[in-house]
């Protein structure tokens, strides 16, 4: 019963984030970068639905153009760690002895490394746009993903059927490419909808401490960090994205758990 | 125990070498003459020959990389670019500043959310269960700062109880210390009650499934003592490896933390020399907090055995 309520709330918020980010790349109420010094600092009204802000910009259509920006960063670093990561992981896990020694050693090492510290690092080399933030969240995830997948592979090669598909004389390539990469893909699963969640909120902090996405295209982390010389004065500038920001975590969050207690039948709740 | 101990400390070398070489091959890495960005366009060419000899860069990188770990080793971060000063005791200063706050908020989050999540197991799909979990996950989805900022716009600009802006050490003023830190491990606190209680909750479920507590039940024993004696110790093991996970954790993202209450910490440190191309700075606080993390978690699985001495066994 919690179960199924986990999942259609999660579904249902991550649903309108998804529908948000594609409404806006098509149309927002207002142009989000177009400045009206008339209009600066409205409070919500019925022309502008959360308000404006210090340059007259329509908040709502920011916070869409926001959404936007944020599920294609999440979207486009998730899809690079989890085939990057997928990829050694499988090698590594399918291959083992040295090859397996040697990269798990590394691995271990990256994953003993804060991973916004190893992602700030990154930045500081790509500099702060989207394309060098999705690079330096992708590397900063891809040890985990690589652990996971390395996991599962050394469980599945085990089975009858990969012994079977060795026997009939097919490669080693193609039983790893036909066989273990399809079976592993369960537990990735959970990890990249965990992962969605935690990149988004990097992306947001680093785009608040002004080493994300720059100015003046939106994202939620620098929409809050630019509301705080008005905070009180305007305080919705600061209200709306935190919200954004905190349903979508949310509808990870339950969505996770459902997806965990389905795939792991230790956990079912008595 | 002695062997356990040994192999952990032996599985910090690699990972070490490697944070050392990830933060020296940063600065490799950044496009362009280092010696030139940091000096600016301006320089002259007498001025860039003369950096580019101070940091080494004129010899092999290889060569480069031991003299840099060699000084390193023995705590010479370099200086700073932008005033001069020795990157290390710099660091050290910001860092009392962090590490207090960070130390203080993951106690009070831990005395808080180990007992929630062992009575959210106890009652498990009770309405008390449900509002633990619920509250644990809502708290959960929450980014630090937005809670941060709340915080400040409710005690500090509508009921005025804490000043907004600023920050006085300890040694200087106690009291006036005490309302500048306050909301900072308040914020940390509630957040990482969240990912603790859920944690908590997860392994006193296993454990209460056990047979050993049927067993204490079975022989009469009253039920604050099945907990407290059998169920707590036992599913306390998991939820202490977290906890060493969110000091590391929290260390490398207080940055935001700091700006929001403008504390002068080691993030915010960090986050102003990225700013101003102080790469000496930039590379001492990367190192130090990578390092940091490190000896924390080795003393958080140091102490593992405490809670579960079949660790050291194996």
């Amino acid at each position: 019963m919690k179960m199924r309520a986990n999942t259609a709330i999660g579904g249902f918020l991550i649903g309108i984030l998804f529908a948000t980010a594609v409404t806006a790349a098509f149309w927002t109420p207002f142009d989000p970068l177009k400045v009206n010094l008339r209009a600066r600092l409205q409070p919500p009204s019925a022309l502008y639905w959360l308000g404006t802000d210090e340059f007259g910009r329509d908040v709502l259509s920011r916070i869409m153009a926001g959404a936007a920006t944020s599920v294609f960063v999440s979207v486009l670093t998730v899809t690079f760690a989890v085939i990057i990561g997928a990829v050694i992981g499988v090698i590594t896990g399918y291959l083992r002895g040295w090859t397996d020694r040697i990269i798990m050693a590394v691995n271990d090492a990256l994953l003993a490394f804060p991973g916004i510290l190893l992602a700030l690092a990154v930045m500081i080399v790509t500099g702060a746009n989207k394309f060098g933030i999705v690079l330096a969240l992708g590397i900063a995830y891809i040890p985990s993903v690589v652990r996971v997948v390395r996991g599962t592979v050394l469980s599945i090669r085990e089975r009858e059927y990969i012994e079977a598909s060795r026997v009939i004389g097919n490669s080693e390539l193609y039983s790893m490419a036909r066989h273990v990469l399809p079976n592993s893909l369960a537990p990735v699963a959970v990890l990249a909808t965990s992962m969605f969640g935690w990149v988004l909120l990097a992306e947001s902090a680093l785009s608040f401490l002004g080493l994300g996405v720059p100015p003046p295209a939106p994202t939620w982390g620098n929409l809050l960090a630019a509301s705080r010389p008005y905070m009180e004065s305007a305080a919705w500038l600061s209200i709306a994205p935190g919200i954004c920001i905190a349903l979508t975590l949310l509808g990870i969050n339950l969505l996770g758990d459902s997806l965990r207690d389905r795939l792991d039948p230790r956990m079912v709740h008595g | 125990m002695f062997g356990y101990l040994v192999r952990r400390l032996a599985m910090t070398i690699p990972t070490l070498l490697l944070v050392a070489i990830t933060v020296f091959a940063l600065v490799r890495l950044i496009p362009g003459d280092p010696v030139q960005v940091m000096l600016g366009d301006s320089a002259d060419p007498a001025q860039l020959e003369q950096l580019r000899r101070q940091m080494g860069l004129d010899q092999s990188i290889p060569v480069q990389f031991g003299y840099w770990l060699a000084k390193v080793a023995v705590g010479d971060f370099g200086h700073s670019i932008t005033n001069g000063l020795a990157v290390l005791p710099l660091i050290l200063e910001r860092f009392q500043v962090s590490a207090l706050i960070v130390l203080v908020a993951v106690t009070i989050a831990a005395c808080v959310a180990v007992p929630a999540g062992l009575i959210a197991a106890w009652r498990q799909n009770s309405a008390t269960d449900l509002a633990i979990t619920a509250g644990a996950t809502l708290l959960l989805s929450i980014p630090s700062f937005w809670l941060g900022l709340l915080l400040l716009l409710l005690f500090g600009l509508k009921l005025k109880w804490l000043p907004v802006i600023g920050y006085v050490p300890f040694s200087d003023n106690f009291g006036q210390a005490l309302t500048f830190i306050v909301l900072p491990i308040a914020t940390l606190a509630m957040i990482e009650i969240g990912a603790l209680t859920r944690m908590s909750r997860a392994s006193s479920i296993e454990v209460l499934r056990l047979e050993y507590v049927t067993h204490a039940r079975a022989k009469g024993a009253p039920e604050w003592r099945v907990l407290g004696r059998h169920v707590l110790p036992n599913a306390f093991a998991p939820t202490w490896t977290l906890i060493g996970l969110i000091l590391g954790h929290l260390l490398g993202g207080i940055a935001v933390i700091e700006t929001v209450f403008t504390l002068p910490g080691l993030g915010r440190l960090l986050v102003d020399s990225i700013f101003a191309r102080d790469y000496p700075v930039v590379q001492g606080c990367l190192l130090f907090t990578a390092v940091i993390y490190v000896v924390v978690n080795l003393i958080v699985d140091l102490c593992y055995p405490l809670f579960d001495p079949r660790v050291a066994a194996e």
